[in-house]
């Protein structure tokens, strides 16, 4: 029986969640949610432990103290893996691999039924646009196409949860557009994602903003709410008026 | 679904769904992906199946006796593929880290023995080709002769193969680095083949050289290469020796999954 989300609707909860690395404490008691079928944007400069997160929340990262609940079980528990997609910065996938190769092999790692499996990939390559390459090896793909072949391996398995770390860095305008269309229609039809970036016009985009800086949060909004919470009128100059406000109260 | 995991699975860090600790769909899924990967690199693979066969003639020439080529040449069958299949299996598993795709397979539902047994099974393949290659031109070509049958001997050599595999998944795990993994063939596999019995008859080493020679998993291979070439049949200390390195197999596998860690610190 799959697990549910709570009665509020948060797919992800953290409560006071610390995380440490080799004595540095990484994420500093952060308490937050995420809500079902929206697109909530994790910003923040690189370092500020935005990837540490992503791999605390799908499993692959211990946590030192606190609780976080994703779909209705703790983080990393084993009946997670089928149902939250991960794609990482680096594409992760084989190089030396066709794209074919790659998604058949992934998508039998995701439990995909054999039969079903050659349609979901067909769909999944027409959705990154990247048609017509399944037969080519992945190491002669450009910068853009691997870093589709990494979002294709996370979409494979129609997750409930898609966890995307930097999906659209280094990629054409136009494809991003595209992509960031396809996060919402994604959203639209129940699923939940959690996309990081450290560029801010892409902040705009999301439907709720975890604001993120030196392991914690500066704050968790919608952008229009950051907007007039800041006083500002964009969200890097947001994010800015944040940072310097946090400097102060540390003071 | 079943919820919870076996306690099996449990004692090796958690796998599929429903509790399995191994799945066979998994496990073939991922042996035939390693061989898809050997496809696209022929180069490796003309390597991995000329080296041994290349030395092999090599050690014919540089020995130029037929009875001391009878007498070296299993050792040496048996020995080449242990070596080989330990470097490529060390490199492979370090580069699987290094380039996250073993991060998402461990975020997947993948259990650990699926990803070791699927490569034990791709590898074990290439060293029945390795060891069918050496074996022939050994025999025939070199003028190779075995008081018995060679399929003793090729069973071994395979054997030897997969134990070269097995230690090279387990030392992977303490490589941070490529380097650092070529390096383990100098430091894991060479002392090995100084203690064990190559060089040196084992009886002959002082009795620390051969208390260590003894804990080492290739002396075994060696004893049992010896005792074959020794003997017109199969003898119970032959399967000693083979329960030995069985052992040694299944410990590497088991060690390897312990040392694959799903969650980082």
């Amino acid at each position: 029986m799959p697990a549910e989300p709570n009665a509020a609707g948060c797919v992800v909860t953290g409560d006071d969640l610390v995380v440490r690395r080799s004595g540095h404490t990484i994420l500093d008691h952060l308490t937050f949610t995420v809500a079902r079928g929206q697109v909530t944007g994790l910003l923040g400069p690189s370092g500020c432990g935005k990837t540490t997160l992503m791999r605390t929340l799908v499993g692959v990262q211990q946590i030192a103290a606190g609780e976080l609940t994703v779909l209705g079980l703790p983080a990393g528990h084993p009946r997670l893996r089928a149902r939250v997609g991960y794609s990482t910065q680096d594409p992760a996938v084989y190089s030396d691999l066709t794209l074919s190769e790659n998604l058949r092999y992934f998508g039998t790692v995701l439990g995909l039924p054999r039969r079903q499996l050659g349609g979901l990939i067909a769909r999944t390559v027409a959705d990154l646009d990247l048609t017509g390459l399944e037969g080519r090896v992945v190491g002669t793909f450009s910068g853009g196409q691997l870093a589709r072949v990494g979002l294709a391996v996370a979409l494979l398995g129609s997750p409930d949860l898609l966890v995307l770390d930097e999906p659209t860095v280094g990629l054409d305008p136009v494809l991003r557009q595209d992509l960031w269309q396809m996060f919402h229609r994604l959203a639209d039809s129940g699923i939940t994602l959690l996309v990081s970036s450290h560029v801010m016009d892409e902040a705009a985009r999301c439907d709720y903003l975890l604001f993120m800086r030196d392991g914690r949060f500066l704050a968790e909004a919608t952008p229009a709410e950051v907007l007039r919470r800041t006083g500002t009128d964009d969200l890097e100059a947001a994010f800015l008026r944040l940072a310097a406000q946090r400097e102060v109260a540390a003071r | 679904m079943s919820g919870g995991m076996a306690v099996g699975g449990m004692a090796l860090g958690g796998t599929a769904p429903g509790g399995r600790v191994i799945s066979a769909r998994l496990t073939l899924a991922t042996a035939r992906r390693v061989v898809a990967q050997l496809r696209h690199d022929p180069r490796t693979v003309a390597m991995l199946l000329a080296v041994p066969a290349v030395l092999m003639i090599l050690l014919r020439y540089v020995l130029n006796n037929p009875l001391a080529l009878n007498r070296f040449a299993p050792v040496y069958i048996g020995v080449f593929p242990f070596v080989t299949m330990f470097v490529v299996t060390a490199i492979t598993t370090q580069r699987e880290r290094a380039r996250g795709t073993l991060e998402r397979l461990m975020a997947m539902p993948l259990g650990k023995l699926d990803l070791l047994a699927g490569y034990a099974i791709a590898f074990g393949l290439v060293a029945c080709l390795q060891v069918t290659v050496v074996v022939v031109i050994s025999l025939t070509w070199l003028g190779v002769t075995l008081p018995g049958s060679a399929v003793p001997m090729a069973v071994v050599a395979v054997l030897d193969a997969v134990l070269g595999m097995a230690l090279g998944l387990f030392a992977s795990a303490f490589a941070r680095t490529e380097f650092q993994a070529v390096q383990f063939m100098p430091a894991f596999v060479l002392p090995q083949v100084l203690l064990c019995g190559l060089i040196v008859a084992r009886d002959q080493m002082t009795a620390v050289l051969r208390w260590l020679s003894d804990v080492l998993p290739l002396s075994y291979a060696v004893d049992a290469m010896q005792r074959i070439s020794a003997s017109a049949s199969w003898t119970a200390a032959i399967t000693a020796d083979v329960a030995v390195i069985l052992a040694f197999i299944a410990a590497a596998l088991v060690g390897g999954a312990l040392t694959l860690r799903r969650r980082t610190r």
